[in-house]
């Protein structure tokens, strides 16, 4: 029996921990001790609270190496962390800590930022509600998806990818419970990178996945 | 839909506002009241003017009080404010009295009000003292900063770390203001109301109008500084780069200024500004009375460049206005201006006079860049800092707080 999508929606708010390190020594410290929920501020947060987004990085701390302790190599290490793929934050907590041991063993000189350029670590609390809406046909969702909040694209799309097997999106899951029928809308659902957009960006790259399965709009390009 | 959200919706989205809705949901009735010590002038009493009635219309009982007091309580507020922000200002004793004796009074006023609300948010240092006085309060308390508190003076924030200590949580601007304090210290930055009279698009008529009556020409380029004649807004700073530019391209600079009553250095500064500036035609001092919104308005969307080179901000609420006007900004290098000003993205962050002037002949060169700049620039606010996003993340906040304390909190409907 077809239960439904529910659409659910979250807001973020951002908690100082009051700790910052200066240099890459001191990040290694604090990484060892800080709160969980700084991992999940620092690498998924930054789509739902206010920022640049920057379009060289989709997480704070390969912004911080590269911008302030003008350490590429490292930059780019964390740049490429997917931090889906662990199975909990302390996974995530302990590769980053790695990393970091091997750019401290191999540099002859500890990463310094200037006064000022401290990182300072930050946790998030996030609220999450139901907002009531419930669709049982996947068609319902070409016309839902553009009046959808960021926050729901969040916690469907992104934050979706720690709760569900295999770290997918909501709506796949739920598509795939109604049958074969979805397969090609699903394939297209599952390939979408979340990262290197903000999430206005997804919502119109969900949508057009929508309207190019429904056939609403034949060019697949939405006006 | 009430019509003041609906407005919003317009700007910001409905989908903006179906989640204000949402998250409101669970604090419909609640009596969150807020303390500040002036209605006029300032980005805070600007702000508080709309998130009021728009706490109203999502159903919550919303209220807004200032504290009053004689002319010696601004003196010591206005000092405390210098050096939270770097002075080394040493308070007297009797000024401190002053202080607690006018937050014991103004207590004694609002008592019913504070004691009663679910909420209190208290905002800059001037009401903070009245926590201490308030033993049989109902609600959970909030201290809001909204200054650069990152290298206080130490023996003045340790006198007023005694008020703030004992509130539920405090609130800052930018992880690199909180001090340390042992309580939950959130980070929301502030942000601009887009349907203010300040901040919503002007005919151009009315511009050209405006800036016609203050003697600025058509034909000369307009750089804009607008904030409160302050010393840490660097307006001699500005005219230095002014004069800078000048010998290279002819430039017009408009130094303009709102008053705030609960700012007694005002008067001493404007002097000087106004004897460095000589007799140059070309600089424009404007004293604006505090409800000069539109007139600020008509300068920054009439302006080529909008300067804010302080050498201290909070924030830099008039920084978001330019930027939304779609103006490139340049500015100074320090507290929220960093997290406005991306460089060659929506303006430049500079150090020194010379850094800005340098930065004003850059654009004035270069029109296109200007032009592209002011679109990411306007586009940057509309996606970070409007009023709605401050909202959503003061009921955020407060959700939180009633809900419990875990990273995630899930609010289910209630049923039915």
């Amino acid at each position: 029996m077809n239960e439904g999508f529910n659409i659910s929606d979250c807001a973020l708010i951002a908690i100082a921990t009051g700790e910052k390190a200066q240099n890459l020594r001191e990040f290694r410290d604090h990484l060892r001790t800080v709160h969980p929920g700084c991992f999940y501020y620092h690498f998924w947060g930054g789509l739902l609270y206010p920022h640049f987004n920057d379009p060289e990085f989709q997480n704070d701390f390969a912004v911080w190496a590269s911008r302030n302790l003008h350490d590429q190599k490292i930059s780019e290490q964390f740049a490429v962390i997917d931090p889906n793929i662990y199975s909990d934050i302390e996974d995530l907590r302990q590769e980053i800590i790695e990393i970091v041991e091997e750019r401290l063993y191999e540099s002859e000189h500890v990463p310094w930022a200037k006064r000022g350029q401290e990182f300072h670590f930050i946790r998030s609390q996030i609220v999450i509600f139901e907002t009531g809406i419930t669709y049982t046909d996947p068609r319902e969702l070409v016309e839902a998806i553009p009046n959808m909040s960021l926050g729901s694209i969040f916690f469907h799309f992104i934050d979706s990818r720690r709760r569900t097997e295999g770290h997918r999106n909501d709506i796949s899951v739920w598509l795939e419970g109604l049958g074969d029928e979805y397969e090609e809308l699903i394939k297209v659902l599952d390939k979408i990178d979340p990262y290197f957009t903000t999430l206005s960006e997804l919502r119109n790259i969900i949508h057009i996945a929508f309207n190019n399965f429904f056939k609403k709009i034949p060019n697949g390009k939405l006006t | 839909m009430g019509s003041l959200l609906e407005q919003y919706a317009s700007v910001a989205g409905h989908e903006v506002i179906d989640q204000l809705q949402q998250l409101a949901n669970p604090l419909r009735g609640m009596k969150i009241l807020h303390i500040n010590s002036t209605k006029e002038g300032g980005g805070v009493a600007e702000i508080l003017n709309r998130l009021i009635p728009l706490k109203k219309e999502l159903g919550i009982d919303a209220e807004w009080e200032i504290i009053t007091g004689e002319k010696d309580f601004y003196l010591c507020t206005k000092k405390m404010h210098n050096s939270l922000q770097g002075n080394r200002d040493d308070i007297p004793d009797n000024l401190l009295s002053v202080y607690e004796k006018t937050n014991r009074e103004n207590y004694e006023r609002l008592r019913e009000k504070l004691e009663t609300a679910d909420i209190v948010f208290i905002h800059d240092p001037q009401p903070a003292a009245l926590l201490s006085h308030c033993n049989n309060r109902k609600g959970k308390w909030f201290w809001r900063c909204h200054i650069d508190v990152s290298h206080p003076y130490r023996p003045v924030w340790k006198y007023l770390r005694e008020f703030i200590k004992g509130y539920d949580a405090s609130i800052w601007s930018l992880s690199e203001f909180v001090q340390p304090l042992n309580h939950p210290q959130y980070l929301i930055p502030p942000s601009i109301d887009p349907l203010s009279e300040k901040n919503r698009e002007l005919p151009k008529k009315e511009i050209t109008d405006l800036l016609n009556s203050w003697g600025i020409k058509k034909d000369i380029p307009l750089i804009t500084q607008v904030s409160r004649f302050d010393r840490f807004k660097d307006p001699v700073g500005v005219i230095q780069s002014y004069r800078m530019v000048k010998k290279y391209v002819p430039v017009q600079l408009v130094l303009a200024g709102g008053g705030a009553s609960d700012d007694p250095e005002g008067q001493e500064v404007l002097d000087e500004v106004k004897a460095f500036a000589g007799n140059d035609p070309d600089i424009h001092v404007l004293e604006l009375p505090p409800d000069a919104h539109r007139q600020i308005n008509a300068l920054q969307s009439g302006s080529d460049i909008i300067i804010q080179k302080s050498l201290k901000e909070g924030f830099g609420l008039t920084v978001t206005e330019g930027l939304w006007k779609g103006k490139p900004v340049i500015a100074g290098n320090t507290g929220g201006i960093k997290l406005q000003i991306i460089d060659h993205y929506t303006g430049f962050r500079v150090t020194t006079p010379e850094g800005a002037a340098m930065r004003i002949r850059y654009l004035l060169k270069h029109p296109g860049t200007r032009k592209r700049m002011g679109e990411n620039a306007r586009q940057f606010v509309l996606n970070n800092y409007l009023i709605t996003r401050q909202l959503r993340e003061y009921l955020t906040l407060v959700v939180g707080l009633l809900f419990g304390s875990e990273d995630k909190i899930e609010l289910k409907l209630p049923s039915h």
